[in-house]
């Protein structure tokens, strides 16, 4: 691939447990996440994948267990301070607000840089004037580099499944973040969308350096693109390791061929 | 034709103090999804709130609308916070029927602090006809009611902007449309509805200031608040410029209506021909003029 290094852990998720009144999602997981990697979180429908990245995205808060992000121990997560911390996502069934342009969504990903107070913006006067120029820029950038030109001023709901999971990503880049958590990325989509999808994310991965965590029940396309693949089944961890290991580990093989 | 031309002109005039109680209906309701039925109680509260500092504490105009502004701001904030917040993500419904309650608290808390007596608002615009026209062309256009419109469209505009080219605007339509989405790009969803709440607040505080001058300061402005609802029906519940035009259209249609049609069946219709034509409205087009339409995939 690239010069790109893999770096230290940058989150350390230890002993997770969280449940539901009595179903229980995740059972005593463990896993790490190293700077720039792109890590695969996989399994069989309700394994509890999508519960684990809600889980760093702070959306739920675990019954048990500690996660370290960055060196720092986090209590009390929420999905604003995970935004805040540079966290972003994407979701499994697409999150976008239908009513706006692809634009507008994607400058909705500049929330967080944009400063100015709601009084300068109001009377559109100093420094938010600026602030809305130089966000612009960069999101015409990474409308650039996701190919949506073509669909700039569309509003979403109008725009087919696979454009759309692209302006889902387009949004969560837009922020700039350290860690992109994509929810079933290629859910839903032909084998072409599927190509184009894990085009953008391997480049976002080179390009920016972007840490990324990502949840698939398709075996096939994450091996490809995976440096690490978790394996979760019935909210428990059973195989993590490269995706060669991953691939000759009995309990895998079990879990995919067995259940099925 | 003449006399026409007075009668639509009035109409549309008064269809801009229309437009400005429904402007903070719909400021609520596209950033939260809640019909806010308080909206015409906050407008009573302002009103009321201005006067009587003005006459309780013996200040000034100018210096009772800006503490009326706080008010109502620290009002909106904190309905945010105490009725609001504790219902985050349930049923629409749940919502309105908390507004409702809402609107009999400050119908209550208002009457409480500045008693129910009605009250004279003199704002220092006079209510007389503008001379230059009435030389030239015979019209009697009034004064007040075209300041009213130019307030009015300087606040449009201002909110124009606001919801389409800035941060704040773009965070408001994203949090009516996706809680969850809108917490995960980072956009804190108090915050926003706490600043909705005060613009809501301020708005109210302007239509109170215009229609308590032309009214008097009472109760019966709540039911003035409701005239709006027509207006809404028209314009679309999401739409800046719908509420305008919508209040444009009834207001003009009303005086229209009682001058031309009101004498063959005994007048007083200007009370409940906006409904009528509120009704006939949603049969042709029930998202309103300027709603979003809405798109279903199957």
């Amino acid at each position: 691939m690239s010069d790109r290094k893999i770096g230290d852990v940058i989150l350390k998720a230890e002993n997770i447990s969280l449940s539901f009144g009595g179903v229980k999602a995740l059972t005593d997981i463990s896993l790490d996440v190293r700077e720039h990697e792109i890590r695969a979180i996989i399994g069989p429908n309700g394994a509890g994948k999508s519960s684990m990245l809600n889980v760093i995205n702070g959306v739920y808060t675990p019954q048990e267990g500690t996660i370290t992000y960055r060196g720092e121990q986090r209590k009390d997560m929420n999905t604003y301070a995970a935004a805040a911390s540079g966290i972003a996502r994407t979701f499994q069934n697409i999150a976008l607000f239908s009513g706006m342009s692809v634009l507008d969504n994607i400058m909705t990903g500049r929330n967080l840089k944009i400063k100015s107070s709601f009084v300068e913006q109001a009377l559109w006067i100093g420094r938010a004037r600026r602030e809305e120029m130089e966000n612009r820029k960069v999101v015409e950038e990474i409308i650039d580099f996701l190919q949506l030109q073509h669909v700039r001023k569309t509003p979403v709901a109008r725009l087919p499944y696979g454009i759309k999971k692209r302006v889902e990503l387009a949004r969560a880049l837009a922020a700039e973040p350290n860690m992109l958590l994509l929810d079933e990325p290629m859910a839903g989509m032909n084998v072409e969308e599927k190509q184009d999808m894990c085009r953008f994310v391997l480049d976002t991965n080179d390009q920016f350096g972007t840490t990324i965590v990502l949840i698939e029940h398709d075996m096939g396309v994450v091996m490809d693109i995976s440096d690490r693949v978790a394996v979760l089944d019935y909210g428990k961890k059973i195989g993590d390791g490269t995706p060669d290991e991953v691939r000759n580990n009995p309990e895998v093989i079990k879990a995919y061929l067995g259940a099925h | 034709m003449q006399f026409f031309f007075e009668v639509l002109i009035a109409g549309l005039l008064s269809g801009v103090m229309y437009a400005l109680v429904a402007l903070g209906f719909v400021l609520i309701f596209k950033a939260s999804g809640v019909f806010n039925f308080a909206q015409g109680a906050m407008v009573f509260f302002a009103a009321l709130t201005t006067v009587g500092l003005k006459e309780e504490f013996g200040l000034s105009l100018w210096a009772a609308i800006p503490i009326t502004m706080v008010v109502m701001v620290l009002l909106g904030i904190a309905t945010e916070r105490i009725v609001l917040r504790p219902l985050v993500n349930q049923h629409d419904i749940t919502l309105f029927m908390a507004t409702i309650g809402l609107t009999f608290f400050i119908e209550g808390f208002a009457q409480l602090v500045w008693g129910s007596t009605v009250r004279k608002l003199d704002l220092p615009i006079q209510d007389v006809p503008i001379e230059f026209v009435m030389e030239r062309t015979g019209m009697l256009i009034s004064q007040f009611d075209v300041i009213a419109a130019i307030i009015c469209a300087i606040l449009v505009a201002a909110l124009a902007i606001l919801f389409n080219k800035t941060k704040v605007g773009r965070a408001l339509r994203a949090v009516a449309d996706d809680h969850q989405a809108a917490l995960s790009v980072g956009i804190p969803l108090q915050h926003v509805w706490a600043i909705v709440w005060a613009v809501a607040g301020f708005v109210a505080l302007v239509a109170g200031l215009l229609w308590g001058a032309r009214n008097g300061v009472q109760f019966a402005l709540i039911f003035v608040a409701l005239k709006a609802l027509p207006v809404l029906i028209l314009g679309g519940f999401t739409s800046v410029p719908g509420a305008i035009v919508g209040g444009l259209i009834i207001g003009a249609s009303e005086k229209l209506a009682e001058v031309y049609i009101g004498p063959y069946v005994g007048g007083g219709i200007e009370g409940w021909f906006p409904y009528v034509l509120a009704l006939v409205f949603l049969l042709i087009r029930p998202e309103g003029l300027f709603g979003e339409k809405i798109i279903r995939r199957i």
